[in-house]
């Protein structure tokens, strides 16, 4: 690995930083429960290194040690993912209906 | 480890652009359902972009492990997130934290122990320290955000009284058990630079796994009660951290985006969180929080019963309910509704006041009262209803008592001393309803 595709990934994380500092400075306190579980569901990209993880074969089922542990990461980055963009969807949902004024 | 600019960047940067706008639109009430979807979105493209770069690249060789995993996940998550009340959200929120903070250090275990088995630890200087000490901190963060969080879903679900009560005990001075902490993290930094010195050796990697998992309870043992919203944000800024360090890891951009993004949106909303309750983050983490004081506020109860607060409640014009974690834990936003009705048939005009850190995360009284068909309109925020309440006939309390204790105004060695408060006591009449009154309020709402 060269140092400036390094310099290249800490750049994008400092930048992504405070990319996330801007994003949500103010924001109604009705919101702050959906941001969070829709945050935390954005939190399970993981799942991408889990599918790497994951991505071992083997004819007779015995599976080396990573691959299991890849594949326990792939069901707990999917459980994150697919619970945490539904039950914000859900709740969303409920406010949204509200200002509808049903 | 490299960064080779290959055509499935652009798919990822796609990926990363849906999450930026995903985040953003979610911090505005008109766009949330849409930034929602856009996150999503950009879920699903990043997940078909990597099975993708997978099958043109060394091919797809786990054709049983990786639909396995996709499918069992997708199930149990959508069952999960369909099937739990709101009134359970801040749990299950806390829950798929530590999955996402687990998953992120599973990915980290499976990197080391392949490289380690397989002996193709990298060569090259750079590139093995890059990687080691990036699996280092994603082990680190991640399996501390798997036990702490799992501890924090505990005292939220639990009724936190008994483990409230149990770690406030003096024998948890936090004197002590910081040093504890500091001793573990020192622990685990020295592991980690060991690895560096003999990269064969599993020990050290599960021994960085072991203290990690014991680090993240010391962290959340001592905190209890009012705090506990703050640490379950916490740990969501931890979850995003250590996706951020697995994208090290596996060389990939889309992971340190996102989770450095989420890292840092979740320390926001902590922050939010502290200056709410006027604390420091600090004093949050590392001085515990003592007695809650739950009881002092019962001086402002007049020993009322359901009879008498029915006719308390008749007749008046103007009336203002405050609900808190009691409203959630008994699950009673629908009958709040119902009686508020009945209130408004009347022709008295109720309103609703929300302190921010009402509830057990910002915002969970505002999802309770939406759920029940409560109209947005009337829920008003701290500063709104405070020069209110001495035009307010009756001030219901419900499951409030922390975030309206006068003793936050006037007595220093209260333990929420100097926290903002709603000012009920300004109102003619507070009623205050307990979790132990719940049948009380029952009895109210036919009043």
């Amino acid at each position: 690995m060269e140092l400036v595709t390094l310099i290249a990934a800490i750049t994008i994380f400092a930048l992504a930083i405070f990319l996330g500092f801007e994003l949500i400075t103010k924001v109604p306190p009705t919101l702050h429960t959906p941001l969070m579980s829709g945050a935390n569901a954005i939190s399970g990209i993981t799942i991408v290194g889990a599918l790497f993880a994951s991505n071992v074969a083997s004819d007779s089922g015995n599976y080396p040690l990573a691959a299991w542990l890849g594949f326990a990461a792939l069901v707990l980055a999917t459980i994150n993912v697919v619970g945490g963009f539904t039950v914000t969807n859900r709740m969303l949902n409920m406010i949204a209906g509200k200002r509808r004024g049903k | 480890m490299d960064f080779e600019p290959e055509i499935w960047d652009v798919g990822y940067l796609i990926a990363s652009i849906l999450f930026i706008l995903g985040l953003k639109k979610l911090g505005h009430p008109r766009t949330a359902p849409t930034g929602n979807l856009y996150a999503a979105s950009g879920m699903l493209v990043a997940v078909v972009v990597t099975v993708a770069q997978m099958n043109f690249g060394d091919g797809i060789e786990g054709t049983v492990l990786i639909p396995a995993g996709l499918v069992a996940g997708g199930i149990i998550g959508y069952i999960m997130a369909v099937r739990v009340q709101m009134t359970g959200v801040p749990e299950m929120v806390a829950l798929f934290n530590g999955f996402g903070g687990a998953a992120s250090a599973l990915v980290a275990a499976s990197e080391v122990f392949r490289m380690i088995n397989n002996g193709t630890i990298p060569t090259d200087w750079l590139t093995f320290h890059v990687a080691w000490i990036a699996i280092g901190l994603s082990t680190l963060v991640g399996w501390m955000t798997l036990t702490g969080s799992l501890l924090a879903m505990m005292k939220l679900k639990g009724g936190f009284e008994i483990f409230g009560k149990w770690y406030r005990t003096p024998t948890w001075g936090p004197e002590w058990l910081n040093y504890v902490k500091g001793i573990f993290l020192i622990g685990i930094v020295g592991l980690i630079y060991m690895s560096l010195e003999e990269p064969g050796n599993q020990d050290y990697i599960i021994g960085i796994i072991v203290l990690s998992c014991i680090l993240g309870l010391l962290f959340v043992l001592p905190i209890g009660g009012a705090d506990m919203p703050v640490v379950v944000s916490l740990l969501n800024s931890l979850s995003g951290v250590a996706a951020a360090f697995t994208g090290f890891i596996i060389s990939n951009n889309v992971l340190i985006i996102a989770g450095s993004m989420v890292g840092a949106a979740g320390l926001v909303l902590t922050n939010i969180m502290c200056k709410a309750m006027n604390r420091s983050l600090i004093d949050v983490l590392f001085k515990s929080f003592g007695g809650t004081n739950k009881e002092t506020v019962t001086r402002t109860k007049v020993g009322s019963d359901p009879d008498e607060v029915a006719m308390i409640c008749d007749g008046i014009s103007k009336c203002v309910i405050i609900p808190g974690y009691g409203m959630a834990v008994s699950q009673c936003q629908h009958q709040v509704r119902e009686f508020a009705d009945i209130l408004e048939a009347n022709g008295c005009e109720v309103k609703y006041g929300i302190h921010p850190v009402a509830g057990r995360m910002p915002g969970h009284m505002n999802v309770l009262l939406a759920e029940a068909e409560v109209p947005y309109d009337k829920l008003k925020d701290m500063d709104t209803i405070n020069p209110t309440f001495e035009q307010t006939d009756v001030a219901i309390v419900l499951g409030a008592n922390d975030v309206t204790n006068p003793m936050a105004r006037e007595d220093k060695g209260s333990p929420i001393y100097g926290m903002p408060i709603l000012n009920v006591d300004k109102a003619k009449t507070v009623v205050v309803v307990k979790r132990s009154l719940s049948a009380g309020f029952a009895g109210a709402r036919d009043g």
